[in-house]
C-alpha cells in the first residue's frame, strides 16, 4: 500500500472571474522509501496539489477526488485529526524558505513547536531533539537560538528540512526546495536530501520544474501540464527517452554540457503555458506542440501505456503508433 | 497523419493592421497618442469608480454640499443671519416652522448660518489643500527624483515636521499671524504637507527606476523633461487620490482652529458656529439644535471626501492593486 | 552595529529633533513679519510706542540676534521660560507647573486605553475580515474619524453633564474636582475620577478607530505571508497561528504608525481639556490663546513637542524588543 495516494484529484479555485480548475484529475502514488518527482512549468498546478493534500487551500475552493495517507482519507478527516496528521503524517519543505519562516521567532522554537504540539516530547525534550535535527542537516546545534535573518539562504533551507523531519513523518513533500538557491548551494542541499532520504527510508514527493535535478534524486517521474499528468515512469527512462513532446521540450530546456543532443536541439518552447481557466480544446498542449496534427485539437488524450511501467498522454502513443518523439 | 501540420504557434496569426484600435491616419503625433491613452485610462478609472458603492455615496454627498455652497443665498435667506435685520428672531429659540434649526444667542437663524457656513468651510478646505499639495508634491518629487543629499535633507525635514504636534504648531502660527481667512488657509497649508511629500516621494522613487524612464534618460532627455513628461503624470493620479483625503483633514483642521477662537470672526464657518455655541453655554443648557447641525454637516462632508478618497486610492494605488 | 548602536542612534535622533524644535521655536517668534514687540501688544489697550519699547527691552529683543539665541538656549536649559503676560509677571514655569499632572493623568490613561482597545479590535477585525464585526468596526472608525473630537465631547457633555432629552445628567459638567469640597485621600481620588469619566471616554473613543484600522491593515498583510501557511501546515491551532505567529509580526509596522499618530493625541487633548474645563496643559493653551500670552504659548509648544519626541523615542526603544532584525542591523 502506498504511503500517499491521490486518485482523480480535482482542485477548482473560486475567483472573481469564475471557477478556475487548477488541477484536473490527477493520480499519484508514493510508496515507502520511494521518491516520486513531479515536474512542470509554473502555473501547471504542482503547488496546488501540495496545498490540496494538506487541505491548505483557500476557503470556497472545490476539492474532489481521493487523498489517502496510509489508507486514511485526508478529505474526510475532522479538524482535530487533520491537525494531528499534519506534519506527523506528512510534512512539507516549502520553497523560498526566505519567507516561510517566522521572522520574529527563533528557529529552534519554530522546530520545537512542531514537536511539542504533536505531543512527541515536552519542552526540554523538544529542544534536545531540535539540536539533533540541526546536526543531521549539517548545522551546529547552537544555531537553534538564531533568528531566520541571521542565516543564509542555504542554511534556512536546511532548517526547513530539519523542521520537516521533526515529527518523523511518513511522507515528505519537497516543494521546489532548491529553486531559490544559488547553484552551488543547490547541489549541497540536493545531496543532503538524497542522503537523508536514503538514511531514513523516507517516502518523498519532490516537486520542481528542473528535470535534470529530478533525475538525480527520484526513482519515478511524473510530468504535469495544465493541471494534468502527461507522462510518468521511471525517472531515467523518462528523461532520456521521453514519449510526450512536452517532456522532451522540458528536458531540452536544461542542456547538459557535453551531451551532444543539446547542441542541435532548440531550447525553449514558443508560447506560454495556458492560463488555468483557459485551457485549449482537445489536447491541452497542442498549440505549442511541434508534432501536433489534425486530431490533436479534438481529442483530449488519456494516459496511454507507453512502455514498462510508463504512461504518456499523447495521441502519438495511443494504440500501436510507435512514433519516436525526438527533437 | 503527419506530425507538425498545425505547427507550434500558440498565439495564432498576427492581426492585420485594420483591426487595431486606431485607424492609420490618426497615428500622427505622439502627443495625440499620449492624450488618447490618458483619456482611455481616465474612462477606465471612472468606470471602476462607478462600481464602488462607497465612492458613489461619497460623491453624491459631496455634490449635494457643493451645490448648497454654490447656491447658498438661494437656499437660505442671508438676512436671517444679520442681527441688525428684522428677519432674525428671538434668541435661543428651538427649531420651529419659521426657523428650521432654531436661533442662536443673537437670534440668527442657525439654518442660514449652517448653509452659508458651507462656503467658508469648503473654501478653506480646498484652498489649504492646494497649498499643501503643491508644497508636498514639489518636495516629494524633487526628493524622490534627485536622491542623494537633497533627498536625505528633504526627508529629514519632512520627518521633523511630522513629529511636531500639529495643533500646537498651528495654534502658535495662527496666534502670531492674526485672525483672518487667508491666515488660516496659509497655516493649514504649510503644516500639512509632510504626509503628501512622503507618499509622492515613494511613488517618484518607484517611477524613476522604471524602464521607460531609464530609456528616456539614455536618449538624452533633460531632468525637466523627465520630471514633467514621465514622473509627474505617473505620480499625478496618486497625488489626486491623496488630495481628496487631504481636503477632509483640512476641513477638520479649520474647524478645530476656528473652534479654539483662531478663526476669522467675520467669516462664520461651521467651526466658528461651534465656538459661539460652546462659549454661550449651549452644552450645559442643552441647546442641541445649535450644536448638532454644524457638527453633522462637518461629519457628512468629511465622510464624503474620505469615502471618495478611499475609493480612488483603491483604484489608483499600485500597492493596493496587487493585493 | 547591534543593540548599542541602535540605541545610540535613536538617542541622537531624539536629541537632534529636540534641537530642531528649539531653534524653530526661537526663530518662529523673531522672524514673523513685523515687530515682535508690537505683535504682542497689538489689540490690547496697552498698545503705544513707549510700552512697545519697554517690552522690547524686557524681552531682550533689542540685542543682536546671535546673542538673543544664546540667551534663549541658556534659559531653556535652565527651564527658564520667561514671564507670562497673562498672569502679569508670574514665571511661566509656575503657571505651567501644576497643570502637568492633570494632563498626564487624563491623556496618559486614555492613550493607553485607546491603543489597547484599538489594537484588539483591529486584530479581531482583520482576522475575521468581511464579517459583521469587521464591517461594523470599519463603519464606526470611519464615522468617528470624520467627527471633530471636541464636537463629540460637547455632545457627551450635553447629554450626560447637562442632561438633555432622554439623557440623565450623571456627571459633573467640567473641572478636575468639585470646587470647595476640600476632599482628601480616597474620596478625593474618587471625586477626580468622577470628573474624569467623560473626557476619558471621549479621548479614548476618538482615536481607537485609527489604531484599529492600522492594525487591521497590518494583520491582513501578514496573513498573506508564507510563514503563516507553514504554521498551519505544521498543525498549529488557528488561535495559536493568530497570537503566536501573525500578531507578533503585525505589531511591528502598527507600533511605528501608532507612535506617529501621538502628535494628534496631544491636539485632541487641547480641545477636550477645553471642553471639559479639565485644568491641564491643553486647557492652559486655550487660555493663552485668548490672552495672547506668547511666552506661555511658546513654552507650551515646546512641551508638547518634547512630549511627542520622547514618546517616539520610547516607541523606538520598545520596537527593538519587538523586532529581532533591528538588533542585528
Amino acid at each position: 500500500m502506498s504511503v500517499l495516494s491521490v486518485r482523480d484529484l480535482t482542485v477548482t479555485y473560486h475567483t472573481q472571474a469564475g471557477p478556475v480548475p487548477a488541477v484536473r484529475g490527477v493520480d499519484l502514488a508514493v510508496d515507502k522509501g520511494e521518491v516520486l518527482g513531479l515536474a512542470g512549468e509554473s502555473g501547471c498546478g504542482k503547488s496546488t496539489i501540495v496545498n490540496a493534500v494538506l487541505r491548505l487551500v483557500p476557503p470556497k475552493t472545490k476539492v474532489t477526488g481521493e487523498i489517502l495517507l496510509n489508507g486514511e482519507d485526508v478529505t474526510a478527516m475532522k479538524a482535530g485529526r487533520l491537525r494531528a496528521v499534519r506534519w506527523s503524517g506528512m510534512s512539507v519543505i516549502f520553497q523560498g524558505a526566505m519567507h516561510a519562516l517566522n521572522p520574529v521567532q527563533r528557529i529552534g522554537n519554530q522546530i520545537a513547536e512542531t514537536i511539542t504540539i504533536h505531543g512527541q516530547a515536552d519542552e526540554k525534550g523538544a529542544q534536545v531533539r531540535t539540536g539533533a535535527l540541526l546536526e543531521q542537516v549539517g548545522l551546529p546545534p547552537r544555531r537553534l537560538r538564531d533568528y531566520p535573518h541571521e542565516l543564509s539562504g542555504g542554511q534556512k533551507q536546511r532548517v526547513m528540512i530539519a523542521m520537516a523531519l521533526a515529527c518523523n513523518p511518513d511522507v515528505v513533500i519537497a516543494d521546489e526546495p532548491t529553486t531559490a538557491l544559488d547553484v552551488m548551494v543547490q547541489a549541497q542541499v540536493l545531496q543532503l536530501l538524497k542522503d537523508l532520504q536514503r538514511e531514513l527510508g523516507l517516502a518523498m514527493l519532490f516537486i520542481t520544474h528542473d528535470l535534470s535535478v529530478l533525475v538525480e534524486v527520484c526513482d519515478r517521474l511524473a510530468i504535469m501540464y495544465a493541471g494534468k499528468i502527461v507522462e510518468e515512469g521511471p525517472s531515467v527512462q523518462v528523461f532520456r527517452n521521453p514519449r510526450h513532446p512536452y517532456t522532451s521540450a522540458l528536458s531540452g530546456a536544461f542542456p547538459q554540457i557535453g551531451d551532444r543532443r543539446f547542441r542541435m536541439a532548440p531550447s525553449g518552447l514558443p508560447g506560454d503555458p495556458p492560463f488555468p481557466g483557459n485551457v485549449p480544446e482537445g489536447c491541452s498542449f497542442h498549440p505549442r506542440c511541434p508534432l501536433a496534427f489534425d486530431e490533436c485539437p479534438t481529442i483530449d488524450p488519456e494516459l496511454y501505456p507507453a512502455g514498462v511501467e510508463r504512461r504518456a498522454a499523447c495521441l502519438l502513443v495511443r494504440g500501436g503508433d510507435r512514433v519516436e518523439v525526438t527533437s | 497523419m503527419r506530425p507538425g501540420t498545425i505547427g507550434p504557434t500558440g498565439a495564432g496569426p498576427i492581426p492585420p493592421v485594420e483591426d487595431l484600435e486606431v485607424p492609420a491616419e490618426r497615428l500622427l503625433s505622439p502627443r495625440r497618442i499620449v492624450w488618447a491613452r490618458r483619456k482611455r485610462a481616465f474612462q477606465r478609472t471612472a468606470k471602476t469608480y462607478r462600481k464602488s458603492k462607497m465612492g458613489m455615496a461619497g460623491l453624491a454627498i459631496l455634490v449635494f454640499f457643493v451645490l448648497v455652497a454654490l447656491f447658498a443665498p438661494l437656499v437660505a435667506d442671508e438676512a436671517t443671519m444679520d442681527p441688525t435685520s428684522p428677519a432674525t428672531g428671538d434668541a435661543y429659540q428651538p427649531p420651529s416652522s419659521e426657523f428650521w434649526f432654531g436661533t442662536d444667542n443673537l437670534g440668527r437663524s442657525i439654518y442660514a448660518m449652517t448653509v452659508h457656513g458651507s462656503r467658508i468651510s469648503l473654501t478653506v478646505g480646498l484652498s489649504a489643500t492646494l497649498i499643501s499639495m503643491a508644497i508636498g508634491a514639489l518636495i516629494g518629487i524633487f526628493a524622490g527624483y534627485y536622491g542623494g543629499w537633497l533627498e536625505t535633507g528633504l526627508m529629514r525635514l519632512t520627518d521633523w515636521f511630522l513629529v511636531l504636534p500639529w495643533l500646537a504648531l498651528a495654534i502658535v502660527l495662527a496666534s502670531l499671524l492674526g485672525r483672518s481667512l487667508s491666515i488660516i488657509i496659509l497655516v493649514i497649508g504649510i503644516t500639512s504637507w509632510p504626509g503628501t511629500a512622503r507618499i509622492v516621494r515613494a511613488q517618484a522613487l518607484s517611477v524613476k527606476t522604471r524602464p521607460y524612464v531609464e530609456r528616456a534618460r539614455a536618449l538624452g532627455a533633460s531632468n525637466w523633461h523627465l520630471i514633467t513628461r514621465h514622473i509627474l503624470p505617473n505620480v499625478g493620479p496618486l497625488i489626486f487620490a491623496n488630495t481628496i483625503l487631504t481636503v477632509a483633514i483640512a476641513i477638520l483642521s479649520e474647524t478645530t482652529l476656528s473652534f479654539l477662537g483662531l478663526g476669522d470672526p467675520l467669516a462664520v464657518s461651521w467651526g466658528t458656529m461651534l465656538d459661539f455655541a460652546f462659549s454661550a453655554g449651549a452644552a450645559t443648557t442643552g441647546q442641541w439644535w445649535w450644536l448638532l447641525p454644524p457638527g453633522l454637516a462637518i461629519v457628512l462632508v468629511v465622510l464624503a471626501f474620505t469615502m471618495c478618497g478611499f475609493a480612488l486610492d483603491e483604484i489608483l494605488n499600485p500597492k493596493l492593486r496587487e493585493r | 552595529m547591534g543593540t548599542r548602536g541602535y540605541l545610540l542612534g535613536k538617542v541622537a535622533q531624539a536629541f537632534l529633533t529636540l534641537l530642531f524644535v528649539l531653534c524653530f521655536n526661537f526663530f518662529l517668534f523673531r522672524v514673523m513679519p513685523g515687530d515682535p514687540a508690537a505683535l504682542l501688544l497689538r489689540g490690547t489697550s496697552a498698545f503705544n510706542p513707549e510700552n512697545v519699547e519697554q517690552v522690547k527691552k524686557d524681552l531682550g529683543l533689542d540685542k543682536p540676534l546671535p546673542q538673543q539665541f544664546l540667551t534663549y538656549m541658556a534659559d531653556t536649559a535652565r527651564l527658564n521660560f520667561g514671564e507670562s503676560f497673562f498672569l502679569r509677571g508670574k514665571p511661566v514655569n509656575e503657571v505651567i507647573g501644576d497643570k502637568i499632572w492633570p494632563t498626564v493623568l487624563l491623556v496618559g490613561t486614555s492613550t493607553i486605553a485607546s491603543i489597547a482597545l484599538g489594537l484588539l479590535i483591529g486584530i479581531w477585525s482583520g482576522w475575521r475580515r468581511g464579517s459583521a464585526l469587521d464591517y461594523g468596526s470599519l463603519t464606526f472608525t470611519l464615522f468617528v474619524y470624520a467627527m471633530p473630537e471636541f464636537w463629540f465631547g460637547i455632545l457627551v457633555l450635553m447629554a450626560f453633564g447637562g442632561g438633555v432629552g432622554p439623557f440623565p445628567a450623571i456627571f459633573p459638567t467640567g473641572g478636575y474636582e468639585t470646587p470647595g469640597a476640600d476632599l482628601t485621600g480616597l474620596s478625593h481620588a474618587t471625586d477626580v475620577l468622577n470628573h474624569m469619566v467623560m473626557p476619558f471616554f471621549v479621548l479614548t473613543v476618538a482615536y481607537l478607530g485609527e489604531y484599529a484600522l492600522i492594525m487591521r491593515n497590518s494583520l491582513t498583510d501578514v496573513m498573506a505571508d508564507d510563514f503563516v501557511t507553514t504554521a498551519r501546515a505544521k498543525g498549529v491551532r488557528e488561535k495559536e497561528v493568530l497570537w503566536r505567529h501573525v500578531v507578533p509580526n503585525a505589531l511591528l509596522p502598527t507600533w511605528t504608525l501608532t507612535m506617529l499618530s501621538l502628535g494628534f493625541v496631544f491636539g485632541g487633548a487641547i480641545t477636550i481639556e477645553y471642553v471639559f474645563s479639565w485644568p491641564g496643559l491643553g486647557w492652559l493653551t486655550v487660555q493663552a490663546i485668548e490672552a495672547k500670552d506668547f511666552a506661555l504659548l511658546q513654552a507650551l509648544f515646546l512641551i508638547f513637542s518634547a512630549a511627542v519626541i520622547i514618546a517616539n523615542f520610547i516607541a523606538d526603544i520598545t520596537y527593538m524588543y519587538l523586532d529581532p532584525r533591528v538588533r542585528a542591523a
